[in-house]
């Protein structure tokens, strides 16, 4: 049986703030994933292919900050260690942690509302995850470029 | 209050969401799972010293990384999965078939990385 196609136009829809949190949910999860594969394509022109070991390059791909490759003991034979601490990396791992924490506090939130049933106890709690998301984007930024 | 469910514990159980009831679960799991992780690790870095150090050794233990990685892994593929048929509408058509792609890149790719980190773990 083939099902008719039931998508509503957005102007039909209405474009809310739950709208558009649905729509922000999507979209920084691809630009997460566009971060990471800049990430790893970086690290190999950087010689991560014969200097840096597959663990270190997922920790790298995952976060490119600098101490995730050189802190490790057995990679001293890091050529160029200032490139991997540049500030194009540091902009690029900033951008990372403002959509990480945003991403996943938004879901942690929209978890947790679907178990509760206090309006009040819910709108509290918005205002909480809006603090929260904030501390931790400027605790995480502070940490990438102070670490 | 819009949100009153009278479904008990045991009713949701024996729904039989299948696949796509299983990858949401997982999701949901998932994402819980990294938002601890990286909370903690943020964290750790920003308070240093004793604390951090102490905080460390919880994330660098073997069985923290496979559950973590479960974790980490299975909200990446699957949330891609989601990215293209919320986006492209039309792909919804396929989702079954999407969920055993998924399966199927999930699965030896977190099978390789447990081996490695058992084997890790047990070489010391």
């Amino acid at each position: 049986m083939a099902a008719k196609h039931r998508t509503l136009s957005l102007a039909k829809r209405g474009f809310d703030f739950e709208i558009f949190m649905w729509l922000f949910t999507r979209l920084s999860a691809l630009a997460m994933y566009l971060c990471a594969l800049i990430g790893l394509v970086g690290a190999l022109i950087m010689g991560a292919r014969t200097q840096v070991n597959p663990a270190d390059l997922i920790r790298w791909t995952f976060m490119p900050n600098s101490n995730h490759v050189l802190m490790n003991t057995t990679l001293n034979n890091i050529a160029n260690s200032d490139a991997w601490a540049s500030l194009f990396w540091k902009f690029m791992g900033s951008t990372f942690i403002a959509f990480a924490v945003s991403h996943g506090l938004h879901g942690l939130l929209s978890v947790i509302e679907d178990y509760l049933r206090n309006r009040m106890v819910r709108r509290i709690l918005r205002i909480v995850g809006l603090v929260l998301t904030l501390t931790m984007i400027a605790i995480g930024i502070y940490v990438l470029w102070t670490a | 209050m819009g949100l009153k469910r009278n479904v008990s514990l045991k009713d949701a159980l024996r729904y039989q969401g299948n696949g796509p009831m299983l990858t949401y679960i997982l999701h949901r799991i998932g994402g819980l799972g990294i938002v601890t992780f990286v909370g903690m690790h943020i964290l750790a870095s920003f308070v240093g010293g004793d604390i951090g150090s102490s905080i460390n050794l919880i994330y660098e233990h073997w069985a923290f990384q496979i559950v973590i990685f479960f974790c980490a892994l299975f909200h990446v593929i699957n949330g891609l999965r989601i990215v293209i048929l919320d986006l492209w509408p039309k792909l919804i058509e396929h989702q079954r078939e999407a969920i055993w792609i998924e399966w199927a890149v999930f699965l030896p790719i977190y099978g390789m990385a447990a081996l490695v980190i058992v084997r890790t773990a047990l070489g010391g």
